[in-house]
């Protein structure tokens, strides 16, 4: 068997490549994906037969794929979704304000300022192992409104990782770019403007990433707090009228704004981020 | 453009009751000169270099730049480090425009900045991140930074010791040679000794324990200067020899530095002679003789 290659072979090989890319690309954006979701919605699809097919748990075989899916598009098209969704938005929008408002200047200092690491180091670290959802008997004492108290929980929840991120990514800068400032003679609000939010900007989006994920999902029990508005209310609603077929649908539509929501985020980190560059 | 220094009797300690790591350094600088630092590693010629940028204060004794007095960093006379020390967050245009912005100097930024990327050759490079440039381009730009501040002293910290010999030989010249353009005054430390003579009007050699100025040596070559020309060749023979008797002179003196250094430049192992230090050349020099 001969294993001769001929000129010919060598000039179709890069005709070849493009096809080999696209067909890589195909895959790994669209087929891959596709399979995840689809085994996602077998086992789904079996865990909703399973329920039916029990006597004792009959009653909540809402929960499959065959109610909650038609059940999640009338949600949609009648336009109740968003009355329900914009509610949630708006609390976990203005809670993760309030947190990168405090914990990126907080951040920043804390990671400039050695002493002050040492002194905020074990109240922090404390505050931040206190689950979000414990501050909830105080947060109703603290605020006159239910949205307030709800925002105030995301607070918590969203603002320890931007704040340690921002700490760390601070403390990560090269001493180098500093002492360029300091040779051009760079005063420190020139240097924080050009130097230190450019050079930490990657970090913050990466620990507003992962305090998103966790507000996302304090949201749904905050909102079980006194509110009449939002999924965690519209959630418990569903619970309390036994439409577990709209409790599915609202849990699929929660998965499907969280994971929307992290995709922005996730576009915004490789526009501004600058580690990644080739 | 160009700038005198006068390095009026600089004594450092970097703790109080420490020893001193220099000792009563005088000297003085014309503007539009260029004086190489050469001398063991730890005798203290990046500590002066970073007090005549004004990023350190000595202990004693003051830096004046046409007679004003250092006591901060300052755009005028900056600083080439051994690291171009690029922000990886802007592109090579940004990179460039930087000390402009620092200084708050925006007008006809852009005109500048091309004029600069002209003038080192990168024009084609604007849009690049400095990452994906080679080392000696990334040096480049910082010279087009430090260079679009118009700068009357520029002071270089090794810029060019982690370069292969072809990129470091022609950014020697290019640098010499814009700086001779523009009238601007070099501060150049190195550890290479062809590198001091190819770029330095004068060469002073520095002992240690404490940083003293041992020697200092005019060099007159026309620009540029060959490595293979024999007046050369001579030069660094004699420079040898300063530096030799700078290492023999300390009260530890480690042959092996000198050994080092000989073998690196494949020259001389035994000089010919030794210039006295108040003979240089013919020229005065106001250093003070510290041994």
């Amino acid at each position: 068997m001969s294993h001769s290659i001929s000129s010919a072979d060598i000039a179709a090989r890069p005709r070849a490549m493009p096809w080999i890319k696209l067909r890589r690309q195909l895959m790994g954006k669209i087929a891959y994906p596709l399979i995840g979701l689809a085994i996602l919605l077998a086992f789904w699809w079996f865990g909703g037969y399973l329920i039916a097919s029990n006597p004792a748990t009959q009653a909540f075989a809402g929960f499959a794929p065959a109610q909650a899916l038609p059940q999640a598009w009338q949600l949609f098209i009648s336009g109740t979704l968003m009355g329900t969704v914009l509610p949630s938005l708006y609390r976990i929008g203005m809670g993760l304000l309030w947190a990168i408002l405090v914990a990126v200047p907080v951040g920043i200092l804390v990671g400039a300022s050695p002493v002050l690491r040492q002194i905020t180091g074990f109240p922090f670290q404390l505050l931040r192992m206190v689950s979000p959802l414990a501050w909830m008997p105080i947060a109703v004492l603290a605020f006159a409104t239910w949205d307030g108290a709800i925002i105030f929980l995301i607070f918590m929840a969203a603002l320890w990782p931007i704040l340690f991120s921002t700490a760390f990514a601070v403390q990560r800068i090269d001493p180098m770019y500093f002492k360029i400032a300091r040779n051009f003679g760079a005063s420190p609000l020139a240097s924080l403007q050009r130097l230190v939010l450019p050079a930490i900007a990657p970090d913050i989006l990466a620990g507003f990433r992962l305090a998103l994920g966790i507000a996302w999902v304090v949201l749904v029990p905050a909102e079980y707090l006194g509110v009449t508005s939002g999924l965690g209310y519209a959630i418990n609603d569903a619970r309390d009228i036994l439409a577990y077929d709209l409790l599915a649908a609202l849990v699929l539509i929660i998965g499907i704004i969280g994971y929307l929501l992290d995709s922005v985020i996730v576009m915004l980190i490789r526009y501004l981020g600058w580690q990644n560059s080739d | 453009m160009g700038a005198s220094i006068q390095i009026n009797g600089i004594t450092h300690r970097f703790s109080g009751k420490g020893p001193n790591v220099l000792e009563n350094l005088v000297f003085d600088m014309a503007a539009g000169r260029s004086t190489a630092l050469i001398g063991e590693s730890g005798c203290g010629k990046s500590t002066l270099l970073h007090m005549l940028a004004g990023l350190m204060l000595p202990t004693e004794g003051c830096v004046r730049i046409n007679g004003q007095q250092v006591t901060k960093p300052h755009p005028e006379w900056n600083m080439m480090f051994q690291r171009p020390g690029l922000y990886p967050w802007l592109n090579v245009r940004q990179n460039v425009a930087l000390g402009l912005q620092f200084t708050g100097k925006t007008e006809a930024l852009a005109q500048r900045v091309d004029e600069m990327l002209a003038l080192v050759g990168l024009s084609d490079k604007g849009a690049a991140r400095p990452q994906d440039l080679s080392g000696g381009q990334q040096q480049r730009v910082a010279l087009a930074r430090s260079l679009a501040v118009e700068p009357d002293v520029i002071l270089l910290d090794e810029p060019f010791s982690a370069l292969d010999a072809f990129t470091r030989r022609n950014l020697q010249l290019e640098v010499r040679h814009i700086a001779r353009e523009k009238n601007i005054t070099l501060v150049l430390v190195t550890h290479d000794i062809d590198e001091a003579l190819t770029m330095g009007d004068s060469v002073v050699v520095m002992g240690r324990n404490p940083g003293t100025f041992q020697s200092v040596m005019n060099i007159d070559l026309a620009y540029p200067r060959n490595p293979i020309d024999p007046k050369f060749a001579k030069l660094r023979e004699d420079l040898m020899a300063r530096f030799k008797h700078s290492v023999e002179g300390q009260p530890q003196a480690r042959q092996t530095s000198f050994d080092a250094i000989a073998n690196n430049t494949n020259k001389i192992k035994t000089p010919a002679h030794e210039r006295p230090l108040d003979q240089n050349n013919g020229r005065s020099s106001s250093l003070p003789l510290n041994r």
